[in-house]
């Protein structure tokens, strides 16, 4: 990438205008305009060289999968075409929906010899326009390849299709005591195959640890239709390099998923959650240090809200701290066996934070209908922003500058903003900052964008933790990233997909037209 | 000022999924998460409401149940209450024990204790009686609110709005009164840590049935637990164009 700046303000303006209130859903005119997407309206964005679908195509699609599983209707392909939050929106005219890896491999070695791009789907909760095409790519879904292969509740290993719904898989595994190692809001749509192309973070990282460690093993379909198989099951296996690494937050761009081996912890029989009220970040940290301390192994999430973030929630969807206004608030979880035990050390831990004035005030959860109440107070933060004009970052930062990002902000903005604020992760360092300004104009967002990264950059932090490049960071990929890394990670592209109809656009910045 | 007694059930956490015992004498509680029946955290909340108005000057809560009645006790204390009774019923008489059992408890430690008011959830989520306050209120010859959704109190009596089908009943009762709490009466409290902190050190009081003179014997024989049957897997949807829309998800139709 050449022009880094220019690049990086192109993809501001689409970032403001996911967050306007109202989206356009106007349906796609496929037929008279060809490749004339919405996104490619909003963005400047060249159709890569690759062949437009025919009947002939079509054809071989139909007689592999049959009339049922080639979707070419108009009004069927909207839910393809756009995405969760209505931010990008594509315009396929086909999309396929395999059951096999067999039928996958077909696809794929089909698509690569015509030269014909494709859209990698699971369940399209994606949130920066990875998961939908950008122009006429083929959408190749993962819909139906929902099937549960194997569970040995021995290991606590459970292998599955790439397009089963994480939800269902958790809900399987509860039967056996063991549990998903991952969780987070978009349970009951995402794909694990597209958790796993995304290295879905969530809620639960700071205990269970990221996808590189909880899958054993991929099956994955090459670009040229062969299929890859690295299903390992065990825990530990060097015979030779560790493949699978390379697909897991690959976002689509090098392979296809078919297969998931899944490493699946014990489910937690006792489940506590302390909310606090604290008065600075300086004493959020020191709580954090002493909840690893004293929590130790029964910690398993560690989440923060800052008060405005409490105010924004008030305001557009009617959440209160229940424990009275604070300048930061705590949700503290812990998951273990034995509820005497987990109990016992809370209890010490909080009273400690107490005496301690760490903490000046909060309330304790330990009957599960409490529990749940007090998480919704965290995860309906988000729906806020439906309300609301709000532009939304995803960041990774080093955690004694975690909140500086949302002050320096705040002062940068002034009066073009009517509330800064964060919330998150703030077990694993990942914060999410939010802007809500009146209205969204390119004022507003030249004034953030790169200005927000530039500054993320400096104190070392990641412009994307957890949600990756997709097409709406794909342009940032060199400022985010020294060259060498970038450069090895083009080899490897067009190694394993020389032609790249593997999610273009995607990742790899894209050429303006 | 009124002395208020409030009573306090210990149930099965709403969130948990209910599981019969193999013998289908009764519901699986072994290793089960439990918590206060919603109603009676209801009835607490309109309790410590009137004490911080100073309309009640003590507020008692009483639990009937085995020793782990007390966790709810404490919850009742850390939301405000004052003192706590625990009337301790061994486990396998628990499984028995009926609303009229229940009242009758109740009604003597009403007068031992000399309260003005009794608030107690209009019903148990367990059992779904909704007997209690009633029967309360029988046993004691007082005045009876049930299904309140407003308590105003007066210099010798209380107003109270009751949900009533179709509308809203407005009934004025003569202290001593019994009243039963339902849904909209108030959104509980969250106990904050210095008063979960504090709830410890308050004092709760054990005592048995023999000693308020209240018979336990089973009065009735359980015969079968049931689960509902189950319903066959389906959803209802809601027009024509989601089942077109459904059915082409799964590949069923082109
Ligand atoms: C309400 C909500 C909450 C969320 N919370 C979190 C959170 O806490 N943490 C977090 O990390 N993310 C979160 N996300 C975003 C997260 O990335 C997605 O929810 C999820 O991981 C994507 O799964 P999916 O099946 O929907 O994939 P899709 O959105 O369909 O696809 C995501 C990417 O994976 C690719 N892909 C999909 N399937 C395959 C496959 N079989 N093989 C190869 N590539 C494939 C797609 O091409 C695309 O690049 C949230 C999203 C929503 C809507």
């Amino acid at each position: 990438m050449n022009t880094a700046l220019f690049d990086c303000k192109a993809t501001i303006i689409m970032h403001g205008i996911m967050f306007l209130r109202k989206t356009n859903r106007v349906g796609c005119r496929v037929e008279n305009i060809g490749f004339l997407s919405d996104t490619t309206q909003k963005f400047p964005v060249e159709r890569g060289e690759f062949n437009k679908l025919n009947n002939g195509h079509k054809g071989f699609f139909r007689q592999l999968l049959g009339d049922y599983r080639v979707i070419t209707d108009n009004h069927d392909l909207v839910k393809y075409n756009n995405d969760w939050f209505g931010y990008v929106k594509g315009c396929s005219q086909i999309v396929l929906k395999p059951k096999t890896t067999e039928e996958v491999s077909q696809i794929l070695s089909f698509c690569n010899e015509n030269r014909l791009a494709i859209c990698l789907q699971g369940g399209n909760t994606d949130v920066v326009g990875a998961s939908v095409p950008v122009f006429d790519e083929i959408v190749v879904s993962t819909e139906l390849m929902n099937e549960i292969i194997d569970l040995d509740e021995n290991s606590g290993v459970i292998i599955c299709q790439a397009g089963c719904v994480l939800e269902n898989i958790d809900k399987k595994l509860e039967g056996s005591g063991l549990m998903v190692p991952l969780d987070l809001g978009a349970k009951g749509s995402c794909h694990i195959g597209g958790n796993v192309a995304t290295n879905a973070g969530g809620l639960r990282l700071l205990r269970y640890g990221n996808l590189h460690g909880n899958v054993l093993g991929l099956e994955v379909v090459k670009a040229n239709g062969e299929v890859i198989d690295c299903l390992s099951t065990l825990k530990k296996d060097n015979t030779g390099f560790h493949l699978k690494h390379l697909f897991i937050g690959s976002e689509g761009t090098l392979g296809f998923i078919t297969k998931v081996s899944l490493q699946c912890p014990p489910r937690a029989r006792s489940i506590n959650v302390a909310f606090l009220g604290l008065q600075n970040f300086d004493k959020v940290l020191k709580t954090f240090r002493k909840a690893k301390e004293d929590l130790c192994e029964i910690l398993s999430a560690f989440e923060v809200i800052d008060s405005t973030s409490m105010e924004f929630a008030k305001e557009t969807v009617g959440i209160t701290s229940p424990i009275g206004d604070y300048p930061y608030y705590l949700l503290i979880e812990t998951s273990g066996s034995n509820p005497e035990h987990d109990a016992d050390k809370l209890y010490k831990f909080l009273d400690l934070v107490l005496v301690k004035h760490l903490a000046l005030n909060g309330t304790l959860a330990t009957e599960p209908a409490k529990v749940n109440a007090i998480w919704a107070i965290r995860e309906k933060i988000p729906e806020g922003f439906k309300h609301s004009s709000v532009l939304c970052y995803d960041f990774s930062l080093p955690l004694s500058k975690y909140f500086d990002l949302v002050e320096d902000m705040r002062n940068h903005m002034g009066s073009l903003a009517k509330k800064v604020f964060g919330f998150g992760h703030l077990g694993d360092g990942n914060l999410h900052l939010q802007i809500e300004v009146n209205e969204m104009s390119k004022e507003v967002r030249d004034h953030v964008e790169p200005n927000v990264f530039e500054r993320v950059k400096q104190m070392n932090g990641s412009i994307s933790a957890e949600h990756g490049m997709g097409f709406l960071k794909a342009n940032y990929l060199s400022f985010a990233n020294p060259p060498s890394k970038v450069e090895m990670m083009r080899n490897l592209k067009s190694m394993l997909d020389p032609k790249g109809i593997l999610n273009p656009y995607k990742v790899f910045p894209w050429t303006y037209s | 000022m009124a002395r208020v007694l409030v009573g306090v059930k210990r149930v099965i956490d709403y969130a948990v999924k209910i599981r019969i015992k193999p013998d289908k004498k009764g519901v699986l509680t072994d290793g089960v998460k439990h918590s206060m029946n919603p109603f009676d955290e209801i009835a607490v909340e309109e309790a410590v409401r009137m004490k911080e108005k100073k309309i009640a000057s003590e507020i008692i809560a009483v639990s009937c149940g085995p020793a782990q009645a007390q966790d709810v006790i404490r919850t009742a204390l850390a939301m405000g209450v004052d003192k706590g009774i625990h009337v301790d019923i061994p486990a396998k008489e628990f499984e028995t024990l009926q609303p009229l059992h229940v009242s009758k408890m109740l009604a003597k430690i009403a007068q031992d204790e000399k309260v003005d008011i009794v608030i107690l959830g209009k019903q148990a989520i367990d059992d779904d009686c909704n007997q209690t306050a009633q029967m309360t209120a029988a046993v004691l010859d007082w005045p009876q609110a049930t299904n309140a959704s407003k308590i105003e109190k007066g210099d010798k009596d209380v107003t109270v709005t009751r949900e009533i089908d179709g509308g809203l009943e407005v009934i004025k009762c003569k202290l001593p009164v019994v009243i039963s709490a339902d849904l909209r009466l108030n959104e509980p409290r969250y106990a904050t840590l210095p008063n979960i902190m504090k709830a410890k050190k308050k004092p709760i009081k054990k005592v048995t049935p023999k000693d308020l003179g209240v018979d336990t014997a089973a009065r009735i024989e359980i015969v079968s637990v049931e689960e509902p049957p189950v319903r066959k897997g389906g959803t209802i949807i809601p027009d024509v164009d989601t089942l077109v829309a459904k059915l082409k998800e799964g590949g069923f139709v082109p």
